[in-house]
């Protein structure tokens, strides 16, 4: 029976699952949320050295989300995975003023790649239960994202941890893609 | 050799392995698949197995290559089919030295090492071990130590085999991880235990003490696993080799587990006896009875490992199998080959000389259906039974020509050549035909280390026999049939026939006026040569320049000669400058082990030479001392093993120096020395002319000292010499755990033991194939003769021993091997003193109730020959 229900849906979107990559500054909480949408718990993570591939399923739809690490070191090899991406969620710490300048250039020199030119882009303004955090609007400015031609986005004020925002981030999501096809 | 391979391949192709033609880079080329979605997991599984196969294959994989192919990989893990999983881990282990950047599935395997699936965790833990270098270990320690400790047995094997690999490179962390080793060494699981067993032995095998703890703790408390029965075992043994002493309770131990119930842990325990060096006839016997039991069991694989076992028993103690011999017996009709040839061959060590003729036949029976390995097991215990009873053999010389006549591969074929060469050797009678047998093998032989080893053999035995001229033709057969190198090796043989019999010269100047026009280089070059220096007929030449070849070091003379044509000079090139080649020690064959493949320490030895070489170079006192001319073969020991200091002493040769380099060991951790010098007090007319101190020498690493000495110009022939030895030195105490040491410290001394110099430190060892020639070619200007009585040795072979020693010259044409049943020998001895001036002795030794020795010295100077004299009365 599932199989059946499961078809229906399917053909809904294509037959193709959803690609999509969780990116970000390491410590933004990329792990937690990919796991906090995959099992709805915060689970204890530690830094990525690498990747985390899961299926998550939202609303019946299934996602394959990569989260491929933030460190220094491992940024690079960010490009390895891009081809066939629908779409990226990028995670910012709203607390980490420092270092949002970083996570500007590294947004950019990601938007630039020519295999990501359809991806729809997501903004995680994380951590918004912190004091101190940045608001979305204080932070689309300082990531530049005004600026973006030819790209649909959209920036989501989000707690991993607490697990506000994300459904609402979710839900655009699934309807941009949907409406893409 | 080529036949066989087109046979095998023949075999094992017929379009049965579907891998056989793969191309690298359309296999690579596949691999992009990887890359879309969504992946089929069968599919992909299958170009993994192709990319395995290829890198097992030897196929070389560029690094952009394999990386671009790793990355594609890591993709696959978005799939959960646990075939394909699995053969991703096998993919980053194999790939993990070829890729770069591997590190980037560390956060995936860990996930599946922790994860629910326990099919995954196992191979996740190796993989990951593979791809984690010591600074990335830190970030996954709590992991493994939880995995060493898992409830489930793969992984917890798996962990504790990973951490055993990385034990090699991350130490000290590894260390770490001993309680939890200590946690699964009392596991239920056998293999848990076993491996936990052995991670535990390695973190500690430096620390015997650590050891010894270890093994009577396990032993007391009994195992549960004959795996780790058979590992303690084999570390007991070990330490009791080291100990060299028997009464220990390791050894009881060992004894103790002839008596397991697992007959693998039996077997061990009775090999390890077995194998203990210097083990008495008491301490065998319980081990061979068991290894007797296991010759009759049902079961083949025990039946072969007590044979083998009792075998190599047979080579040292073959009284103590003689016990087994109507087992043995049975084992000869063993349908298992194997079995039976080892059965057979050790009857031919334990068994009495009647049942030779019987065995030898029992044994060609089948000789034609066993593997070449078993056939140089035979070849080895013919070459021992040859030894033992040297009227056998016309037997068993007969018996190795016709193996030597039948197919085989170079590994037996130099087996048998070796064993006759050695019967040869050791059997004047057999000499004659022995040569017409190999002159006959090289007629049709495919091996050419072999067919110019025969060559020289030839040219070296053959003049000396009593109708040299039969064997001219199967000479110069090779040289028309044979290729480069056995042609070269055949026109120095004719050469060698021609500068020893008058009779035969002219023939053999038309012969190599021939081999002038040859098409290679080498054999045209040798030719040329050898044909100029006949046609000179001076025997002094022929004697130098044909049978007696040059006795440098080849590396040295190449570097001399470099230098040479660097440094253009007037002066002609001093071959007298070029450091001598040491000779090998290949002559001392031990007993147990008679044709057992010679290690060549030839270069090994050219090389050390060459090392000290250099080091002594760099040390600015020591230039202008010339070229090194022979430096001590084995270091001495000035302390005992176990004092403070370790101290040992190397002596090098100049032309008119000594240096003496002292490789000092501090073996105590709260002291620093500094400022480290032996003193030396001679007691003849030496001079110390400076000291090289060791600047500093910390714990257990050990520095080197030197001190130069000028040997004596007004009494020279006073060389042998005794230097008493004290060590200077400035002592700072230090922390034993930093290493950090004291600002002030405190001058010390320590007392040596005397070093002793001898005659043999100023002649260096000299091979001379042919003494006579080379007798004659020194000639009697400087020959001094005396005759002394050597009261305290009673018999010609220790006489000879002891001149061999003292002199340290090498004795020349096995005249170092006392014929039995003689009261008289001649031994020749041939050597060059320092300065580069041959030295030949010639010593009659004559046996009546004491030695008589009437010693003639041969040089080229007369220095030489009064130091020898002088230093033997």
């Amino acid at each position: 029976m599932g199989g059946f229900f499961s078809s229906i849906f399917s053909s809904l979107f294509g037959t193709r699952e959803m690609r999509i990559l969780i990116l970000g500054l390491d410590g933004a909480g990329k792990t937690t949320i990919l796991y906090r949408l995959q099992v709805g718990e915060v689970v204890t993570t530690i830094p990525t050295i690498g990747f985390n591939v899961e299926t998550v399923t939202y609303k019946n739809l299934k996602f394959q989300v990569w989260d491929l690490g933030g460190q220094t070191s491992i940024r690079p090899y960010w490009r390895c995975y891009y081809s066939n991406t629908d779409a990226v969620i990028y995670v910012v710490d709203s607390c980490d003023r420092d270092r949002i300048g970083i996570s500007k250039s590294e947004l950019v020199a990601m938007l630039e790649e020519e295999e990501l030119r359809k991806a729809i882009l997501v903004v995680f303004a994380n951590k918004q239960d912190m004091e101190q955090a940045m608001t979305p609007s204080e932070m689309a400015n300082s990531l530049g994202l005004p600026a973006l031609k030819d790209r649909k986005w959209q920036i989501f004020k989000t707690s991993a941890t607490k697990g506000t925002g994300l459904d609402e981030a979710m839900e655009w999501l699934v309807e941009t893609l949907k409406s893409r096809q | 050799m080529l036949k066989k391979f087109d046979k095998k391949d023949e075999e094992s192709g017929g379009g049965s392995n579907p891998f056989q033609h793969l191309e690298k880079s359309a296999v690579l080329q596949e691999a992009r698949v990887f890359n879309e979605t969504p992946i089929s997991p069968r599919k992909c599984a299958h170009i993994l197995t192709k990319i395995l196969y290829l890198i097992n294959q030897g196929e070389h994989l560029g690094t952009t290559e394999a990386t671009e192919a790793f990355f594609a990989m890591t993709k696959l893990f978005q799939s959960n089919d646990p075939t394909l999983r699995r053969m991703c881990y096998l993919t980053i282990k194999e790939m993990s030295c070829i890729a770069e950047d591997v590190i980037i599935v560390t956060s995936s395997l860990t996930k599946d090492m922790t994860g629910k699936e326990d099919n995954y965790r196992g191979p996740a833990v190796r993989a990951l071990c593979q791809i984690t270098d010591s600074t990335m270990l830190q970030a996954i320690e709590r992991y493994m130590k939880q995995a060493i400790v898992d409830k489930v047995p793969s992984v917890s094997s798996s962990a504790l085999v990973s951490s055993l690999h990385l034990l090699k490179c991350s130490f000290d962390v590894v260390k770490r991880w001993v309680n939890e080793a200590q946690e699964a060494a009392s596991s239920d699981n056998i293999m848990v235990q076993y491996h936990a067993l052995g991670l535990l032995y390695h973190v500690r095998r430096n620390d015997r003490l650590a050891v010894n703890k270890m093994i009577s703790k396990f032993t007391r408390h009994g195992l549960k696993s004959p795996f780790a029965y058979c590992l303690m075992i084999r570390v007991a043994s070990k330490q009791l080799e080291e100990d060299g002493s028997r009464d220990s309770p390791l050894f009881d131990f060992i004894e103790s587990c002839l008596r397991n119930k697992h007959e693998m842990v039996v077997y061990e325990a009775a090999s390890a006896i077995v194998n203990l060096p210097g083990c008495s006839a008491k301490e065998l016997a319980p081990a061979v009875s068991v290894l007797q039991l296991f010759c009759s069991s049902p079961k083949a694989a025990l039946r072969y490992a007590a044979v083998r076992t009792l075998n190599k028993v047979a080579m040292k103690h073959p009284s103590a199998v003689t016990a087994c011999n109507l087992d043995l017996e049975n084992l000869v009709t063993d349908s298992n080959r194997s079995i039976a040839t080892l059965a057979i061959t050790t009857l031919l060590k334990t068994g009495s000389e009647s049942s030779i003729d019987r065995l030898m036949k029992q044994i060609s029976s089948f000789m034609s259906e066993i593997s070449d390995e078993f056939k140089v097991v035979v070849v080895q215990a013919i070459s021992a039974l040859c030894q033992k009873y040297p009227r056998k053999h016309a037997v068993l010389m007969n018996f190795l020509f016709s193996m030597l006549r039948e197919e085989g591969g170079f590994e037996y074929k130099r087996a048998i050549v070796d064993c006759i060469i050695s019967i040869i050797e050791e059997n004047s009678e057999s000499k004659e035909t022995g040569l017409s047998h190999l002159c006959e093998f090289i007629e049709d032989c495919e091996f050419t280390v072999l067919a110019t080893r025969i060559l020289h053999l030839l040219g070296q035995e053959g003049p000396k026999t009593n109708n040299p001229s039969k064997y001219i033709r199967f000479i110069y057969n090779r040289v028309v049939l044979e290729h480069e190198e056995v042609r070269a090796g055949a026109v120095s043989a004719l050469a060698k026939f021609g500068a020893q019999n008058e009779e035969m010269l002219p023939s053999i100047l038309v012969l190599l006026k021939r081999c002038v026009m040859d098409d290679d280089n080498e054999v045209r070059d040798r030719a040329t040569f050898y044909l100029n220096v006949l046609e000179q007929k001076q025997k002094a030449l022929n004697a130098g320049y044909i049978l007696n070849g040059l006795t440098v070091s080849i590396p040295g003379l190449e570097r001399a000669l470099q230098q040479y044509t660097l440094e253009p000079s007037e002066k002609p090139f001093d071959l007298k400058s070029v450091p001598l080649a040491t000779t090998p020690m290949a002559e001392q064959r031990t007993e147990g082990t008679p044709v057992v493949a010679v290690k060549q320490p030839e270069k090994v030895a050219a090389t050390r030479q060459e090392i000290f070489q250099e080091q002594l170079a760099a040390v600015p006192e020591f230039r202008g001392l010339g070229p090194l001319f022979k430096s001590s073969p084995e270091p001495v020991a000035l302390t005992e093993s176990e004092t403070e200091y370790v101290i040992r002493c190397t002596k090098h040769t100049f032309t008119d120096h000594i240096v003496f380099q002292f490789d000092c060991t501090n073996t105590l951790n709260d002291q620093t020395l500094e400022n480290v010098t032996v003193q030396m007090e001679p007691t003849e007319a030496y001079e110390v002319l400076c000291y090289v101190p060791a600047r500093s020498l910390p714990y257990n690493q050990p520095g080197t000292c030197y001190t130069l000495v000028a040997l004596p110009k007004e009494d020279p022939i006073a060389v042998a010499c005794t230097f008493s030895c004290m060590m200077k030195f400035t002592v700072k105490d230090c922390d034993p755990t930093t290493g950090e040491a004291d600002d002030e410290g405190y001058e010390d001394e320590y007392v040596l033991e005397d070093l002793e110099v001898t005659v043999a430190d100023h002649i260096q060892k000299v091979m001379k194939l042919n003494f006579e020639a080379a007798w004659d070619e020194v000639g009697d200007e400087f020959e001094k003769e005396e005759t002394f009585t050597l009261s305290t040795i009673k018999t010609l072979e220790e006489a000879v021993g002891n001149i061999v020693k003292f002199l340290g010259m090498h004795p020349c044409e096995r005249s170092d091997k006392v014929p039995d049943n003689k009261n008289t020998h001649t031994l020749l001895l041939a050597g060059v003193f320092r300065g580069g001036y041959d030295i030949l002795v010639r010593s009659r030794l004559l046996l009546l109730d004491t030695v008589t020795m009437q010693v003639t010295a041969r040089s080229s100077e007369e220095l030489p020959v009064d130091i020898i004299l002088a230093s033997v009365g």
